[in-house]
């Protein structure tokens, strides 16, 4: 029965009268239609020569042709070599071993070419020299695809020739009258062949001089073993033969004495046969190396100092007077000092405060110690700038003693503190070049830009340890008329062998003795056989006026009476995505989640949940899911950095803050959309990475695209199990690792159990069944993997507006947890104990804010491959199904984009391409243009709009595994399988293989008493598997 | 019916063009054979031309045998000598009398010149310099095995005159075996006959009709009722629902057959035969001469592209080779291309100008034939080297293909088939020892398919 209600449509109807009411129920719309506007017009009607008939031929024709021209195929052109290099086989990779040094990073890495072209670095493991490539470096290959490199020599902004190059600055270089120093300002370069040319550039000029500048400092570490040990360099460490590492303040898993100790470190944090290394870290900001120790202390840089002091004299016994520290601290200071005691030469200390006693208490301690880990005679040479040279050159260019000023590889008007006093200078130098790839800051503001090639188009040699060479060699040809700084060096010493043949020369006369050159470039390095002899590269040279004060025995007397502070300060660090910022253009590292914060394209104060409270500083997530913070002030000295976005970093220490380098660039030699940030470099005053500073909350909130909301664990042990040494060491397995039951008739079954399985096993035993391992513990948080499955697996970059809508791309994450008790047991425990609705409300509650200072724990987490896949069961059109050898497939021509597989995928692990990610100008990062699309991996397709991708566990390097194994007729051997993230760790986290080969690793880890499944309980049985993660923690 | 009518000429016409193709192909075999007798004649012309001067010119001459000349010659000599042009270097043809008349040099100065020239440049001979110089500097080889006889010989094969220019046997003798007819007018002639069948019939219909109008007319005009018919045939058939229902059906199916096979081929490129900015024929490298297709498209052995040769893998023969034979050149003109003119693009594209690269070269643009799609991974060297399968399996027969075409659909569907039927080539690889036997068992088996061996899995192609 229909109804006689009456719908109001609008409160108008209540009035009767109303002329709208009675408009409306006559006419559709309000207002008559304007049809009288057009077709009322008669003349204009009657003067078209269009008849009616005519536009219809008009429409016919243009439908039929465009239906025409869309039957037509495209003619595709294949153009063949005219001479093919026998070395490329078209379809074929070629590696080649070569080094990346870019004054920041340095690392022996292996170069993939396609086709001529590289388009992925991997890790060159016959290299152990230091560490292995990281992200940036892995992101590095990217930078040589920029599409704003600088294409040719420019003079001021036109570019000219090469020759026009040589011949004006040729000339200005000879015309320079005497008493005017040239200078020679360059990123480090532990470069044999670069310093003779250097030299040899002397010998010609007379009057130059050397100046080596670090945008971040290590200043301090090489005064501290300069005056210890009368050479300049860093000491080595090797943290594989530490038992007991304690740290204050550096973070050697980031950028602490340039990098590369993370291998090392892991090695010794798993297990093994009963015993994994100890880790005490003390620190203000929360840094990977402080998220990964197993106790953590949050302490301001000033009581830092006190710390190391204190932990000087209750090492060694001797009084080094100072403050007292608070009472918490010092007994934690005093048990540190007794567990390194303890472990006497298995110990080691590390700081990373910017102070020469500080550094030269660690080096004695060490020595102390009798460190096994600490070799004061291998030096590392990856840092060598010195401070006060810097400074000395910019007082001598403002002075106008500088005739000509030579810069390769460094940003000091984006990089020094004093930019404008350094611009001041270069003012009243006459003659200016700059050796870049970009229009930098520095490079706009000099005469002469000499278009430089990057390290993968350039020849090179690095001596990275004394006796450890690391060669470069181009591994494309230069893709602009670039020529590297060596070249024009030679040129203007008027020697007119190439760069090639005088490297080759000179590993001939002083390195090689004997040794093979053609094997040295293949190998990509060379040791010395006694490489502690050798010191080719005297750094010191140029700072021999410097008198360096020999602080000895006093230091820590030294250090603890300096131990003051105001009542906030800043410790600035560099981000692992971003490093010194000179990588700011690259799309890779700006969407590459810092592992801390989890947030991509920014960087931002860290502040305590304490101080934020105080200053009234927030943190919140809006209904998007996109996290929101407040704007601060930070002024240093009065700098004032404005509108620094903050977030509240639980484990930051208290009266602390920290603030990343390397951002707020705003030079256009980036692309828009990575100027993203603020520029730290102002506050870092007198190259101290530690400032008293003064916070100001400013008005307004500031959107960050971070991609993980939810913080802590809530007390789920089964997503990342953990135990202690102690546990693990003494109890059952199934104390710590228990499988997961559910109930089946009331009876508690194992979920692995075939009896609670919805669905029919299949059988795998047969071929290939592919397992992919990740090990908590050496798992360091690096994110080496996620930049490599980039490169490897062509995954788009979305910007920070689609970050920021948590619509990111990226095929592998690394989760972090923050625990809200002390420690996740406790968390663990907290949950157990809740009881009833309302302490249920209020407890869960509470376990959503992760503590002061937390345990972190690092998951990566990618597609987990479920032999019971519930995405398989749910797609409609079954575009993903499910291999024998173990991987889920995702055949993207045929998604059709229901997105129900990601629904019912309890990992989240499947991305959606909302956008066309390509040719797209709205997403103009490197797949927009031809030069970045170089980059692409052609084993994979590139994806377009609507299709649902995942990773695929590199399912094209198992078939290129498979396949050469086929061709030489022989089986796989273990190892050979690898994928992207397990080739990129470096720290022997993930193993892949194939489980059905019963001798191999992955076979064995996989039955390992450590291994679980992620969410085992869904019983899903997935092909990656977890080691629980073993925290060193019995002791304290 | 209009309709159908048309439908039925289409037919019949599709049928008279399929007749004249086969009668072209007919054609082509004969001529085929043609060709051979072609060079046996031609062949035994020469030989008789050389026999001729064999014994012309033994008396003058000290003795030589052309025949052996000409072997030792082809061994020896032709990779960079020709007889009437310069190559790598110079043109041989009478160069014994040509040397005595112009330089004064003798046989002996000839033999330790092919002997050793290296010496005698050292030695600083005046002319070997000069000849050394004048080609690009490049070292003749020795042959310091050739004796005194087998430089006689050869000098002999060079001394006889030039042959005479290449005379279509066809012309010079019209009654000639094989030259009766002309290909063109044999296809006009089978088209004619049918023609003519056609027009016959036509008037055969016609005098049909018209006997049928006159037999009416003398009926009308003897009065005689002609029995009346019914309804006329077409209006019964559109009064009867049931045959209406039935044929539109019929006709709905029948169209949706064909519109879903014209969707079907859309992006299907089977039969793609682009001009290609050279004309190759690998009928005449695959075919003809049995080039191996992997000595070209060497990659294909190693690398999932099959590879397009580049223009040196050309000139490894092609320097040599700057014209084709006469019976060849005379095959290219009934496919309407001159051969040597291609060549010439050939030398044009790599920079040679006959004797020296240039430097001045251009890459060639073929036009791509066989295009997969680019989620689709497919690579050569899987089934080349692991599978053995033949490139024509695929391909066709491309060792026939005047222009190269796409033989095989390569539409997801043919490989898949292909995988459901093959046998994986298992035998003395030791990668497939163990999961042939595991597998084997499982299905009870003997031999494995691709498909039992995983080949029809998505992530295999698709990644």
């Amino acid at each position: 029965m229909s109804s006689n209600k009456k719908y109001w449509k609008s409160v108008e109807e209540l009035n009767e009268n109303s002329s709208i009411v009675e408009t409306l129920q006559q006419n559709e719309f309000v207002e008559a239609i304007p049809t009288d506007e057009f077709l009322g017009d008669k003349e204009s009607l009657e003067s078209s020569s269009t008849s009616r008939r005519d536009f219809l031929k008009y429409v016919g024709f243009s439908t039929a042709a465009a239906s025409l021209a869309a039957c037509e195929g495209p003619v595709i052109k294949s153009i063949p070599y005219v001479v093919q290099p026998t070395e490329i086989i078209p379809g074929v990779a070629n590696y080649y071993a070569t080094t990346i040094a870019n004054g920041y990073d340095f690392a022996s890495v292996l170069v993939k070419t396609r086709e001529g072209r590289p388009i992925k670095i991997e890790n060159n493991t016959d290299a152990a020299t230091n560490g292995m490539a990281n992200a940036r470096v892995n992101a590095s290959v990217l930078g040589l695809y920029d599409n704003l490199r600088v294409k040719s020599p420019m003079k001021g902004e036109e570019a000219i020739s090469w020759d026009a190059f040589m011949s004006g600055t040729t000339s200005k270089l000879n015309g320079l009258s005497d008493d005017k120093q040239i200078v020679f300002l360059t990123a480090t370069m532990p470069s044999p062949s670069t310093h003779k040319l250097i030299a040899e550039f002397s010998e010609k000029y007379g009057n130059v001089k050397h100046v080596v500048y670090d945008a971040v400092s290590e200043s301090a570490t090489l005064d501290a073993y300069q005056a210890k040990y009368g050479k300049r360099g860093m000491a080595n460490y090797d943290f594989s033969k530490a038992m007991t590492i304690v740290s204050v303040g550096a973070d050697f898993l980031g950028g602490w004495q340039g990098g590369g100790f993370e291998s090392g470190y892991a090695k010794k944090r798993v297990p093994d046969h009963g015993k994994m290394s100890r880790h005490i870290q003390f620190e203000s900001n929360m840094s990977l190396s402080g998220a990964n120790a197993d106790k953590r202390l949050p302490l301001k840089p000033s009581e830092q100092r006190l710390a190391l002091a204190k932990l000087y004299s209750y090492v060694t016994g001797n009084s080094v007077g100072g403050a007292n520290l608070p009472e918490a601290l010092d007994a934690a200071v005093k048990a540190a000092a007794k567990e390194l005691s303890k472990a006497g030469s298995n110990a080691v200390v590390v700081t990373g405060i910017q102070d020469v006693n500080a550094q030269t208490v660690a080096l004695e301690l060490n020595e102390y110690l009798n460190s096994k880990a600490f070799d004061s005679k291998t030096t590392i040479n990856t840092r060598q700038g010195s401070d006060k040279a810097v400074m000395q050159l910019v007082a001598d260019m403002k002075a106008g003693n500088v005739g000509a000023l030579i810069v390769n590889g460094v940003n000091p008007m984006y990089t020094l503190p004093n930019a404008s006093d350094f611009a001041e200078g270069l003012a009243k130098v006459d003659l200016s070049v700059a050796f870049s790839m970009k229009q930098d800051e520095t490079a706009v503001n000099c005469n002469y830009i000499a278009a430089a090639p990057h390290n993968l188009e350039s020849w090179g040699d690095y001596e990275l340890k004394s006796g450890h060479y690391s060669m470069m060699q181009p591994t494309i040809r230069p893709l602009f008329d670039t020529k590297q700084f060596q070249e024009v060096l030679l040129a203007w010493n008027g020697n007119s062998t190439s760069y090639r043949d005088y490297l080759k020369s000179v590993w001939t006369a002083d390195i090689l003795n004997g040794a093979s050159f053609n094997k040295a470039v293949q190998d990509g390095v060379f040791v010395s056989a006694n490489p502690e002899a050798e010191i080719l590269i005297d750094s010191s040279s140029d700072s021999d006026e410097e008198t360096v004060e020999t602080p000895s025995g006093n230091a820590a007397r030294a250090l603890a009476a300096s131990a003051k502070g105001g009542a906030m300060e800043l410790a600035l660090y560099t981000k692992t995505g971003m490093g010194d910022g000179q990588q700011a253009n690259n799309p890779w590292l700006q969407e590459f989640p810092d592992p801390i914060t989890r947030t991509t394209w920014d960087n931002y104060l860290t502040v305590s949940r304490a101080d934020a409270d105080e200053m009234e500083l927030v943190n919140e997530n809006v209904a998007n899911g996109g996290l929101n913070g407040s704007y601060a002030n930070v002024t240093v000295n009065g700098v004032t950095v404005e509108n620094v976005p903050v977030i509240i970093q639980p484990g930051q220490a208290k009266g602390s803050v920290g603030l990343a380098f390397g951002y707020g660039r705003t030079s256009d030699a980036l692309k828009k959309e990575m100027k993203t940030g603020v520029n730290a470099y102002p506050l870092y005053k007198n190259f101290n990475t530690v400032q008293d500073v003064t916070i100001k909350k400013a008005s307004g909130m500031h959107e960050f695209a971070c991609v993980q909301l939810h913080n802590t664990l809530m007390g789920r042990g089964d997503i990342i199990k953990e135990t202690s040494l102690e546990i693990f060491n003494t109890k059952d397995k199934h104390v710590w690792n228990k499988v997961p039951e559910v109930s089946l008739n009331h009876i508690e079954t194992p979920v692995t159990s075939p009896d609670v399985d919805l669905w029919d096993e299949f059988d795998r035993s047969v071929g290939h069944h592919f397992n992919l391992s990740i090990d908590l513990n050496a798992c360091t948080g690096c994110g080496a993997c996620v930049i490599a499955c980039h490169a490897e697996n062509n995954v788009p970059v979305v910007g920070k507006s689609e970050m920021r809508r948590s619509r990111d791309m990226h095929w592998l994450r690394i989760d972090r947890y923050y625990s809200s008790q002390d420690s996740f047991e406790g968390d663990n425990e907290k949950k157990e104990n809740i009881s009833g609705l309302g302490s249920s409300l209020s407890e869960f509650g509470e376990m959503e804010s992760p503590a002061d200072n937390p345990q972190v724990a690092f998951q990566p987490v990618m597609c987990q491959h479920c032999n019971h896949a519930p995405c398989e069961t749910v797609c409609p059109v079954a575009a993903t199904a499910h291999g024998r050898q173990g991987q889920n497939h995702m055949a993207y021509n045929r998604c059709v984009g229901t997105r129900y597989c990601a629904n019912n995928c309890p990992y989240k692990v499947r991305r959606f391409n909302w956008f066309l990610y390509n040719k797209n100008d709205e997403f103009d990062y490197y797949m927009n243009d031809d030069l970045g699309r170089m980059v692409l991996n052609p084993d994979v397709t590139v994806r377009s709009r609507g299709v649902m991708e995942k990773c695929s566990m590199c399912i094209q390097k198992t078939q290129k595994t498979i396949l050469d194994a086929k061709r030489e007729g022989r089986p796989v051997k273990d190892g050979e399988f690898q994928t992207a993230c397990s080739a990129a760790c470096g720290n022997g986290a993930m193993v892949f293989g194939d489980v059905n080969d019963k001798d191999s690793k992955i076979a064995e880890l996989r039955e390992d008493n450590r291994a679980y499944h992620l969410l085992e309980h869904v019983g899903v049985k997935p092909n990656v598997v977890y080691q629980t993660k073993v925290r060193n923690t019995a002791k304290a | 019916m209009l309709l159908l009518q048309e439908f039925l000429q289409t037919c019949f016409f599709t049928f008279l063009m399929k007749k004249s193709y086969q009668s072209l192909e007919d054609n082509s075999t004969i001529n085929m054979k043609q060709v051979i007798y072609r060079n046996l004649t031609s062949k035994i012309l020469h030989l008789g031309f050389i026999l001729l001067l064999t014994f012309s010119t033994s008396l003058t001459a000290q003795d030589g045998d052309p025949a052996n000349g000409k072997s030792l010659f082809n061994t020896n000599c032709a990779a960079c000598h020709k007889l009437d042009k310069p190559m790598t270097g110079p043109a041989l043809r009478n160069v014994e009398a040509r040397l005595a008349e112009d330089e004064g040099l003798d046989r002996a100065w000839l033999s330790a010149w092919i002997r050793n020239s290296a010496a005698m440049i050292k030695a600083g001979d005046a002319y070997a310099v000069k000849i050394y110089n004048e080609y690009n500097q490049t070292a003749m080889t020795a042959f310091p095995t050739l004796t005194d006889q087998d430089i006689s010989d050869i000098l002999a094969y060079t001394a006889a005159p030039a042959p005479p220019p290449p005379v279509d046997p066809c012309i010079a003798n019209p009654g000639g075996p094989g030259c009766d007819q002309p290909k063109t007018e044999g296809g006009i002639s089978n088209d004619l006959i049918l023609g003519a069948l056609a027009v016959l019939f036509g008037l055969l219909a016609m005098a049909l009709i018209l006997v049928k109008r006159t037999l009416n007319r003398f009926a009308e005009a003897k009065g005689i009722e002609a029995e009346v018919k019914g309804k006329p045939l077409w209006k019964a058939f559109v009064e009867n629902q049931f045959l209406v229902l039935v044929t539109a059906i019929f006709f709905l199916l029948a169209s949706g057959y064909f519109v879903y096979g014209y969707f079907m081929q859309i992006g299907v490129d089977q039969g793609y035969e682009p001009v290609q900015p050279i004309h190759y024929s690998h009928r005449i490298h695959a075919g003809d001469n049995g080039i191996d297709c992997k000595y070209c498209h060497s990659s294909a052995r190693v690398s999932k592209h099959s590879g397009i040769p580049s223009l040196n893998v050309c000139m490894n023969c092609h320097k040599s080779i700057s014209e084709v034979a006469p019976a060849t050149l005379a095959e290219g003109k009934e496919y309407g291309v001159d051969y040597n003119a291609e060549i010439q693009k050939l030398y044009e594209a790599v920079g040679w100008d006959g004797q020296n690269y240039t430097g001045d070269s251009k890459p060639v643009k073929w036009i791509r034939i066989h295009n997969l799609p680019d989620f689709a991974y497919f690579n050569h060297s899987q089934h080349v080297s692991v599978a053995g399968i033949e490139c024509q399996t695929c391909h066709g027969p491309v060792e026939e293909m005047e222009i190269m075409y796409q033989y095989s659909p390569l539409t997801m569907g043919w490989c898949i088939n292909c995988h459901r039927e093959t046998n994986v080539k298992v035998k003395d690889n030791g990668y497939y020892t163990k999961i042939h036997e595991e597998l084997s068992k499982k299905y009870g088996v003997d031999q494995l398919t691709a498909a039992q061996m995983g080949g029809l899995e998505c992530g295999k192609c698709h990644y």
